[in-house]
């Protein structure tokens, strides 16, 4: 058998061929991203911090994007840095402030890791707030932790792997009173299909996002920082986005994630709604049709695209292969470097046993997700675990 | 046959996953993630986990990631660091290979439908035929190569469903078919060492982070006091290194073996070759690949992975006795049992 190189690129699944239930990993890009993009990967080019006509151009669009993406998240365009995406955000926003003002840095247990290895990295006084048991930060411990060593805390608006929006405005509340000297940064890398970003985030000083999550490509991202923040830059080089974070502009990635931020922002509360009516389906299906089976956190405080769902003595591991089989991608929590699946540091900070915690799966659903997707899911999953609690043969 | 192939990352497993292919079997890969501690000689690093994958892509077949580290935790890691404090020389790779290649995945591809596991082990097993009514687990077709000895706890139930599909070949054919088709592990070296044991610190500061390793008294078959040994833990009955023996010039005949270890008392025995010489091998934990055989059969013996098979007569219950005098073997080494290349069974040393 002649075996040849890895299969010619265009072989692979296509949206509308397989139940992409992964939304909250990475999102199909939307045709306002790719369109805007386009010219950026044609005739139209250029370093932004040229002296020259085609400089200016690509000057002009970066610039144009930095206004609408500031009036998207409800920041000055001052404060908007763009990156390369959620994890260098985070790590801007946490390293940023506690290279500038050394001290403690607060965070929830149950963050993503890139603001979790961001403070171990960055900070040597690190600590952290648990959950409660439906997913959100416990408020009267955040109170305990603070003080006024305390330089900046960072609080997800949206959990990655549950869903669960977390009280923005009460934390920063406390975060003031309590910790008068820190800046208060939120991971709302979640969040741009769901949320109104300018009023969830109107109490954090820093703000993360990025574009793979919301239809925009992968690879850019933005923290936008309000007015008095100080933060001193974590890359070095040639003193781009006013000294805050050096490397060339992506322009063509940032055309595509203001075109698909504006896009989401546009039709946010239909899209939510049209969601919020398939996610009721997937998820009173399975748990209608899968016994022993339990939805994490309370479903009235999570967003309409996540669906989580544990299922009793199942290993998620081996359930994401009879998925993988029959066609619905969905995901176990988190991954480690060598793509093993690990007891999910949220659950376990929720106080989940870990077998409880490895016998989860996340679908997250989003703006290309149809009855279609919906129908192949509740089709696919509950034989599935049947198979796997029987121990096999089909 | 759907396979489940066990992909290390390494060019057996590479070219076992496309042999499949050619035999024209529906094939997935799989990665176990064993040991998440630090490492560096053996498998399911990251780096391996990588090659793995991107063998799986070459091949075009499905390649996921198997998170066993808890059942290798508690099957092979903590009984190694419990036999070396009680003075045994344990043997992790048939742990490994009776816990978590042969069983955890082996009962993880059957609850996935798949029909068997393979792994680029160098070893064959034939189907049932006219003259036998069992399953027959024998050696690689490659002598140098041959891993039948870490295979020997297979049954039946195993034997059933597990494929080794390079048994069959030379090593030198394995690297050149992966050569052939590119694959990227066609020039890895092989694996030596315990993977979980890093070539830096070795075995002693992995043991050392895990028991307190004791000093220890050496003496001589008399009870005599000939030196010591910084951790009694660490020595091998049958070592003649590092027993801290004073002696003259080093004659064949002033050297000088472990004969035996006690932990309690933090005493190893030394005596000479002839002292470490024995006719009778007590085995414990006997498991047959097949049929039992019965008092005074005639078998093969071999006692380490590269050892050689010496004739000897089982006596049907725990006892091996030689024909000819053979070194002393460490209490927790796999003593194996041969009808010529045949793999009867095997157990652990006494």
């Amino acid at each position: 058998m002649p075996l040849v190189d890895p299969p010619a690129s265009d072989d692979g699944p296509r949206i509308g061929q397989v139940a992409y239930l992964d939304h909250a990993a990475t999102t199909p890009v939307r045709p306002e991203a790719l369109q805007a993009m386009l010219p950026w990967l044609q005739d139209r080019f250029g370093n932004p911090s040229g002296a020259h006509r085609v400089a200016r151009d690509a000057r002009a669009a970066v610039d144009g994007a930095r206004d609408r993406v500031a009036a998207l998240v409800g920041t000055e365009p001052s404060g908007v840095v763009f990156t390369s995406g959620g994890t260098e955000s985070d790590n801007l926003a946490i390293g940023g402030v506690l290279r500038a003002t050394p001290g403690a840095v607060v965070t929830g247990a149950a963050e993503h890791h890139a603001v979790l290895r961001a403070a171990e990295g960055f900070g040597s006084d690190v600590r952290h707030v648990p959950l409660d048991a439906d997913g959100v930060v416990d408020l009267d411990r955040l109170e305990a932790v603070l003080d006024e060593n305390v330089r900046v805390v960072s609080v997800m608006l949206v959990n990655n792997e549950i869903g669960t929006s977390q009280p923005i405005d009460r934390v920063a509340a406390i975060v003031r009173r309590r910790a008068p000297r820190a800046l208060l940064h939120t991971d709302a890398v979640q969040a741009a299909p769901w949320l109104d970003l300018p009023v969830a985030c109107a109490a954090a000083d820093l703000i993360s996002i990025s574009a793979h999550k919301f239809g925009g490509p992968q690879g850019v991202g933005a923290l936008a920082i309000r007015r008095g923040a100080e933060l001193s830059p974590i890359v070095f080089g040639g003193g781009q986005e006013r000294e805050r974070r050096s490397g060339t502009h992506n322009v063509a990635g940032i055309a595509g994630m203001t075109a698909a931020l504006a896009a989401v922002a546009e039709g946010r509360e239909e899209e939510a709604a049209r969601v919020a009516k398939l996610r009721e389906r997937l998820a009173d299906g399975l748990l209608a049709e899968i016994p022993e089976s339990r939805e994490t956190g309370a479903r009235a405080g999570k967003v309409a695209g996540n669906c989580h769902i544990r299922f009793a003595g199942v290993e998620a591991e081996a359930l994401l292969v009879l998925l993988d089989e029959g066609g619905v991608c969905a995901s176990g929590g988190s991954a480690c470097a060598s793509g093993a699946l690990e007891p999910s540091h949220v659950l376990l900070a929720m106080g989940l046993e870990p077998a409880d915690a490895t016998s989860s799966l996340r679908f997250s659903l989003g703006w290309t997700t149809t009855d279609a997707d919906i129908d192949a899911a509740l089709e696919v999953v509950p034989p599935a675990v049947a198979q796997l609690r029987r121990g096999g043969s089909r | 046959m759907r396979v489940l192939v066990a992909m290390s990352g390494g060019v057996d497993s590479s070219v076992a996953a496309a042999v499949l292919l050619e035999q024209g079997h529906r094939v997935t890969g799989v990665t176990m993630k064993l040991w998440g501690g630090a490492s560096d000689s053996g498998c399911c690093s990251v780096a391996d986990v990588d090659d793995a994958a991107r063998v799986a892509q070459q091949l075009g077949i499905a390649h996921h990631v198997a998170n066993f580290s808890d059942a290798f935790d508690r099957d092979v890691v903590a009984p190694y660091v419990a036999d070396h404090a009680a003075g045994l020389t344990p043997n992790p790779c048939v742990a490994c290979n009776r816990h978590l290649k042969f069983d955890r995945l082996l009962r993880r591809a059957e609850q996935l439908g798949f029909d068997a596991v393979a792994t680029g082990h160098y070893a064959r097993i034939e189907p049932p035929s006219q003259g036998r009514s069992q399953w027959t687990l024998r050696r690689g077709a490659d002598p140098a190569k041959d891993q039948s000895y870490v295979l020997h706890m297979l049954g039946q139930a195993e034997l059933a469903h597990v494929l080794f599909p390079v048994g069959d070949l030379p090593k030198a054919e394995v690297r050149a078919r992966a050569a052939d088709l590119g694959l990227r592990t066609a020039g890895k070296p092989d694996s030596q060492d315990v993977c979980f044991i890093s070539r830096t610190g070795g075995r002693e500061a992995f043991l050392g982070a895990r028991i307190p390793l004791r000093p220890g008294a050496v003496v001589d078959t008399a009870g005599r006091p000939v030196g010591t040994v910084p951790a009694v833990q660490l020595v091998t009955v049958g070592q003649r290194r590092g027993l801290g023996v004073a002696g003259g010039p080093a004659t064949r005949n002033d050297r000088r073996y472990a004969l035996g270890v006690d932990v309690e008392t933090s005493v190893v025995t030394v005596g000479t070759l002839d002292d470490l010489m024995t006719s009778a091998v007590e085995v414990a934990g006997m498991q047959w690949c097949g049929a039992t055989p019965g008092a005074a059969a005639r078998v093969e013996v071999q006692a380490s992975a590269h050892g050689r098979p010496v004739p000897a007569t089982w006596d049907g219950a725990s006892t091996l006795l030689v024909d000819e005098p053979i070194r002393r073997v460490a209490p927790g080494q796999s003593v194996v049992l041969y009808e010529r290349d045949a793999v009867l069974g095997g157990g652990a040393a006494a």
